[in-house]
């Protein structure tokens, strides 16, 4: 196809670049520096989209940001991404789009139904009919979601990588238009750290959709290549064009999008598609423009239906015709400037129909001296035409009754360009917690007092003239770098100059006046992208909703991903206009970010994959990977979990694992536990605090098991700490607790007892630590370490000793968590895998087993001993566990005070308790409820859970541990577990010790 | 007697050095491990003279006091990690090294409210140096690395993506290189944040292997 | 994200920073002494202000010293911070609303 509607000269394209694309199937060119909606356009395609909720027809309404009609599917399987402005996507060679929200197709689409059964489709119609009953929504929202609607999401895993990054600067400056850049220029000229944010392609802003400006005696071209030429120069500022800045949070912290990518045919590989920008300013120039307003009458949504100024801009800036026959349609001066270039690029315009009585400004009067057919004080009623707007109808206002009178001329046209005024971008500024006021000249909202460091300059901040821009933007540059502490600018330094025509004067009608009652004779859209009219607004306050928020939420105007852009100002003008009171009154409502929708691939930047979260190995784990280890994850910890030999099962593995640590000898790698370092000569004191128990007798040389506590009285941690030397211990935490119990232990020695001499350090890592355990630990460990006097006297059970093992400097620890007799060899990390190997090699003769985490919690449950966060869940004391020899009756610690609160001395508490099984067979579930009496069905009273539960190879038959209610006087009687699966297994309750319960496997 | 090559550095298992040096293109950013680096955690008063003074009479150069601060010898270097808080850092001492430190600090401290922690095995040293280092730091680290924030000398404690780092500007690069930075992070986390640098470096072209 | 000026390192991101709730709440000298109202009063019961509120802070990815932070609930703003242990700043607690 024929770009048939492209200006054979002009505009800002490529023409050299000749560029293939794809829409709905059909094959058209484009040129290099398009839009695909500029492409679309030059080729004639105005039908682009169905609507939201009505399914219909729409067109391509603007040029920019704010579109919100042409919204397409591009391209295709996991890279095909939905929802994207035909408006701001760069045409590449080979682009693939589609049309959304229709089936089977654009032009004949079965929900278009909709449409017609739309006097039965208010707003809140579907909360109305689809809440009741309540289980039914469900059902509903199936259909509803696929018959209204946007694009697809894909369904494959996205191919490509983003990348995110922090940033910091002086002064953010959002927005490359004229203001921007004459603030970025200030700024940088005073020495500040800018970074200039542009979502376009190109700087420029507003400058680049028109025809003949001049700045400083320029061409507006040539004074924007110098700006981008001086801020390239300066190494402090950063320019980011196609780099959107979509959220703006607290402390000047605003999040950005840069498309690295997605304008390249050939994406280069090492390149992320997207980058997230977290950037923190210290100050922020908001230049971010302005959108055009629609004008709201009735089926102003056809295809064909543009804003005035966005087909000002496919002529002069892509150098496209919108259509061959145009009728302006205007309430502003700025309206006939659109007329004005449209004519020039030889469109027909028919007419300009002008709300305005008495139309005046100095656009109207070239358009007069040009003799362009002028209708003041009427209004476009109606329009016809289903894929393309064919014909509009105008009458005259009354200005009586400020009415429209009936039809006096019924124009064929296929454009009809409107505006409404503009409304200044205040989506950053708002969601910055500025408060925005009401400018009644200007017909908008404008920025009050900023609620951080942000400026506001240009179109933004009212200023329509280009002088005034100009003149906003460099003030604005230089103030925000003054206010970030950088040196007043060069001397003499000004702002550009140029011409200051906006679009004023104006006159406001928030909804133009019919020939029709309210309500009838076609719709009168107000929100596009959610299909709220004029009426629905009218709807939901005769329903009682006053509150603007509320309008807003019932009827859907101003949400979504569109977030109000176009509509927003005319909403609550025409809700202050329906209850009588003043649009301030009204109020707004606020901006949600981001401000265009942004894809989640920039939130998962590189946390992916290997990625996603951090993997932590012990120096040991190359061994256990080679040895076909499964692993378990143990926080952000890769622990064995078991070894299994070929063929075998996770239950064989185990069941041979526990044996050989009972029947020989077992081999662990402990090194997950943490580790701390406490030195200083409070430290017993400091211990005898954090701990139940008491601390000031251990000796040196010694090790002691510890409980501790929360405030709450609930056991948060375990383990064994040790005596170094005089004021020197070594702490123990559980795998999962070492960071936790670390600052807890550094927020009680600064915040509560600063006094005390006590240091911690986590040497978690500093230590690779290997256990073994079993009947032949001690022959191993004499052989390895000779120097060393592993007698009872020598080194009884929970005593410690510096010693050399393989030749390894080494601390041997003789403590046991599977109740046998067990070494705890800690030696520097980079020697871990040199100890496993010696160990290993060394024990080959009595079977050494390594054994991991699902083999020590059968050992540790076979013997009863807890592991908090298992047998313990926040809500469990260790009176709860049947721990109250460790308890001090003497001393204050941290949870004492909340033990004997009159909760925890119920005779009911879940206490801990053993369990076996009827049938020795029988593996309970861990979690599995447990009751007195099984009912037909739930609910029934439960009286407690199992907590751990494994088969005990030792023992030859299956042993759990249970919290149950009053379990420790509960010993010998029968419980119950109905599961899930409808059986009910018949337990008995027994002490927790399974497996030698005088200790004595602990001795030679 | 342990021999050296049973000692692993944390990120030994990875074989850095037989993947060579990378493609021949010029490289943004150079990657290396530092093995066995010689590290010892210094707590004590800082408001103290007493423990300044024996501090300086063993290591030969004051404590820095101010944040972000570094001082140091030929033999020792000392990062300011917080009030209170120093590490004593020998970067190229080999295994040894952390506890020759920790012992004649112990010494010099005797008597003195402090405490002294060899460290040297808990954590990994990445050296990542030239052009672009700022710009991939910066992607996981929401420091400032601008050269007017982060000076050569400068040390600090901060996270680079999920890991918590020390970063230390190292003195001893000259500015035509670009900078090069020295990153500490705890021995378990080498590999993620060994990976996650290479990653973010990818934009950049990365050689692995010292300058 | 918030900008938390650590007394010690300056200005840094929220995300190198823990919180930890309400400040000045003091542990009883004497646990055994008070009630048991009081105790879960001390454990429990915080105080949840709209306005300027004194809360703690540690900055775990940094030199790890815990301190107290006068930050606005409603504008987010941060007025003073200062060491744990310290009196709070003289600030003008109503009006900040």
């Amino acid at each position: 196809m024929t770009q048939s509607f492209r200006l054979p000269e002009g505009g800002l394209i490529d023409r050299d670049r000749r560029l293939g694309f794809r829409f709905d199937g059909r094959d058209y060119m484009g040129y290099a520096g398009d839009t695909l909606a500029a492409a679309l356009l030059a080729n004639g395609v105005h039908l682009v989209g169905r609507s939201f909720k009505y399914h219909r027809t729409r067109g391509i309404l603007s040029a920019g940001a704010e579109e919100p009609n042409a919204l397409i599917q591009l391209g295709e399987g996991a890279r095909s991404e939905p929802n994207l402005r035909a408006t701001q996507i760069e045409l590449i060679d080979g682009l693939e789009a589609r049309s959304q929200n229709r089936w089977p197709s654009l032009s004949f689409d079965i929900g278009a139904f909709n449409n017609a059964l739309s006097r039965v489709l208010p707003s809140g119609f579907y909360y109305k009919t689809f809440m009741w009953p309540a289980s039914f929504w469900m059902k509903y929202e199936y259909v509803i979601r696929h018959a209204a609607g946007l694009g697809e999401a894909p369904r494959g895993r996205d191919p490509d990588h983003y990348d995110k990054t922090f940033a910091h600067c002086d002064v953010l400056v959002v927005g490359g238009g004229p203001a921007g850049l004459a603030a970025a220029l200030a700024a940088g000229r005073a020495g500040a750290r800018v970074i200039l944010a542009e979502q376009d392609s190109d700087l420029g802003g507003s400058l680049l959709g028109t025809n003949g400006t001049t700045i400083d005696g320029q061409p507006a071209a040539q004074w924007i290549a110098a700006a981008r030429a001086e801020l390239a120069a300066m190494d402090q500022v950063t320019v980011l064009t196609r780099t959107l800045a979509y959220g703006y949070f607290d402390h000047n912290f605003i999040a950005m999008v840069e498309r690295v990518t997605d304008h390249l045919g050939e994406k280069p590989g090492h390149l992320p598609r997207q980058r997230l920008w977290k950037l923190r300013a210290k100050q922020v120039v908001l230049a971010t423009g302005a959108i055009e307003r629609p004008l709201v009458f009735a089926d102003n949504d056809r295809p064909g239906i543009m804003l005035a100024d966005a087909c000002r801009t496919y002529v002069n800036r892509y150098a496209v015709r919108s259509g061959n026959k145009a009728v302006v349609f205007t309430n502003n001066d700025g309206g006939y400037t659109a007329a004005l270039d449209m004519a020039a690029a030889g469109v027909n315009v028919r007419a300009v129909v002008d709300l305005r009585a008495n139309p005046e400004g100095p656009a109207t009067e070239r358009a007069e001296a040009q003799g362009l057919h002028i209708m003041p004080g009427s209004a476009v009623v109606g329009t016809s035409g289903e894929k393309r707007v064919k014909q509009v109808r105008v009458g005259r206002v009354d200005p009586g009754s400020g009415r429209a009178l009936a039809v006096s001329e019924t124009l064929d046209c296929d454009i009809l360009a409107m505006s409404g005024g503009w409304s200044p971008a205040l989506h950053l500024f708002s969601q910055s917690r500025g408060k925005v006021v009401f400018d009644e000249a200007l017909g908008a909202f404008v920025p009050g007092d900023p609620a951080q460091g942000a400026h506001s300059a240009g179109a933004c901040n009212g200023a329509f003239g280009l002088a005034d821009c100009l003149a906003q933007g460099h003030a604005a540059g230089r103030d925000a770098a003054k206010d970030a502490g950088c040196k007043p600018g060069r001397d003499g330094a000004r702002a550009p100059e140029a011409e200051n025509h906006g679009f004023l004067p104006a006159q406001w009608a928030w909804e133009v006046p019919s020939d029709k009652p309210p309500g009838r004779g076609g719709k009168a859209f107000v929100d596009f992208q959610n299909d709220v009219t004029a009426n629905d607004l009218r709807l939901a306050l005769r329903e009682g909703y006053h509150s603007i928020e509320h309008v807003k939420r019932y009827t859907t105007t101003g949400m979504g991903t569109d977030q109000g852009k176009t509509s927003n100002v005319n909403a609550i003008g025409i809700v202050a206009k329906t209850m009588g009171r003043e649009i301030p009154e009204v109020g707004v409502t606020t901006f949600r970010p981001p401000y265009t929708p942004v894809t989640f691939g920039i939130f998962a930047g590189r946390d992916v994959d290997g990625l996603l979260d951090p993997v932590r190995k012990t120096p040991i784990h190359s061994w256990h990977e080679q040895a076909g280890a499964a692993f378990e994850d143990v926080g952000q910890w890769k622990r064995p979990w078991y070894f299994p030999k070929p063929g075998e099962t996770m239950h064989q593995a185990v069941n041979r694992e526990v044996k050989a640590a009972r029947d020989s000898l077992g081999i662990m790698d402990a090194t997950t536990l943490g580790k701390i370092d406490i030195q200083g000569k409070d430290t017993a004191e400091f211990l005898n605090r954090v701990y139940t128990n008491a601390w000031s007798k251990l000796a040196v040389g010694r090790c002691r098991y510890g409980l501790m506590l929360n405030e709450a009285g609930m056991v948060i941690d375990d383990g064994v700490t040790a005596r170094l030397g005089e004021n020197h211990y070594l702490m123990t935490t559980t795998t999962g607790n070492a960071a936790p119990v670390l600052a807890q232990l550094e927020e009680f020695l600064q915040t509560e007892w600063p006094d005390m001499e006590v240091f911690v350090t986590s040497v978690t890592e500093q230590f690779a630590t290997v256990t073994i355990a079993g009947p032949n630990a001690k022959p191993l460990l004499r052989e390895l370490a000779a120097d060393l006097d592993l007698s009872t006297e020598a080194l009884p059970h929970m005593a410690i000793a510096p010693g050399r093992v393989a030749g390894i400097d080494a601390r041997i620890a003789r403590i046991s968590f599977t109740g046998e007799m067990s070494y705890e060899i800690n030696v520097p990390a980079s020697c871990g895998l040199a100890l496993w190997h010696a160990l290993m090699t060394a024990g080959a003769k009595y079977d050494i087993t390594p054994y991991g985490t699902e083999a020590m919690h059968v050992l540790r449950a076979e013997k009863g001993f807890i592991i908090v966060g298992q047998e313990t869940d926040g809500s469990v004391t260790p009176i709860d566990l049947g721990m109250d020899w460790i308890v001090s009756k003497k001393k204050d610690f941290i949870g004492k005070r909340a033990l004997s609160r009159p909760d925890m001395l119920k005779p009911d508490r879940k206490q801990l308790v053993g369990l076996l099984s009827e049938n020795p067979e029988e593996v309970l579930p861990e979690g599995a409820q447990l009751v007195e009496r099984v009912l037909p069905k739930p609910p029934m009273p439960m009286i407690g859970h199992v907590s751990s539960s494994y088969h005990s190879p030792n023992l030859g038959r299956s042993i759990a541990l249970a919290m149950i209610k009053g379990g420790q006087a509960r010993m010998g009687q029968t419980v119950l577990a109905p599961l899930a699966d409808g059986t009910t297994v018949t337990c008995k309750v027994v002490s927790p010790v399974f497996l030698d319960p005088e200790g004595t496997r602990l001795n030679d | 007697m342990i021999e050296s090559y049973l000692r692993q550095s944390p990120l030994a298992h990875l074989a850095l050095a037989a993947h060579g040096p990378g493609s021949g293109k010029p490289a943004g950013v150079h990657m290396a491990e530092r093995p066995f680096p010689g590290l010892v955690n210094l707590r004590g008063p800082g408001d103290n003279a007493n423990f300044h003074g024996a501090f300086k009479a063993a290591a030969g150069y004051d404590l820095p006091v101010e944040a972000g601060a570094t001082a140091g010898s030929a033999n020792t270097t000392a990062l300011w990690l917080g009030p209170g808080e120093w590490l004593i850092l020998d970067a190229r001492g080999g295994p040894k090294s952390g506890p020759r430190i920790a012992e004649s600090l112990r010494a010099a401290l005797a008597g003195i409210s402090a405490a002294v922690t060899d460290i040297s095995e808990s954590r990994a040293c990445i050296r990542i140096s030239g052009a672009k280092a700022r710009a991939v730091l910066q992607k996981g680290c929401p420091l400032d690395f601008h050269p007017r924030h982060f000076a050569q000398g400068q040390c600090a404690q901060s996270v680079l993506a999920r890991a918590a780092i020390l970063l230390h500007m190292t003195p001893d690069e000259t500015a035509a290189d670009g900078p090069a930075f020295d990153v500490y992070v705890a021995r378990s986390f080498a590999e993620y944040t060994w990976r996650w640098l290479e990653d973010a470096a990818r934009e950049f072209g990365v050689a692995r292997g010292e300058r | 994200m918030l900008v938390i000026p650590c007394p010690h390192c300056g200005p840094r991101g929220e995300i190198e920073f823990s919180y930890g709730g309400q400040a000045h709440i003091a542990r009883p000298k004497d646990p055994e002494k008070v009630s048991d109202a009081e105790w879960a009063d001390y454990v429990f019961l915080r105080d949840n202000t709209k306005g300027v509120f004194l809360e703690r802070w540690c900055h775990v990815h940094g030199c790890r010293r815990w301190f107290n932070v006068a930050r606005n609930t409603v504008t987010y703003e941060i007025l003073a911070a200062y060491d744990a242990g310290a009196k709070p700043p003289k600030l003008d607690y109503e009006t900040q609303v």
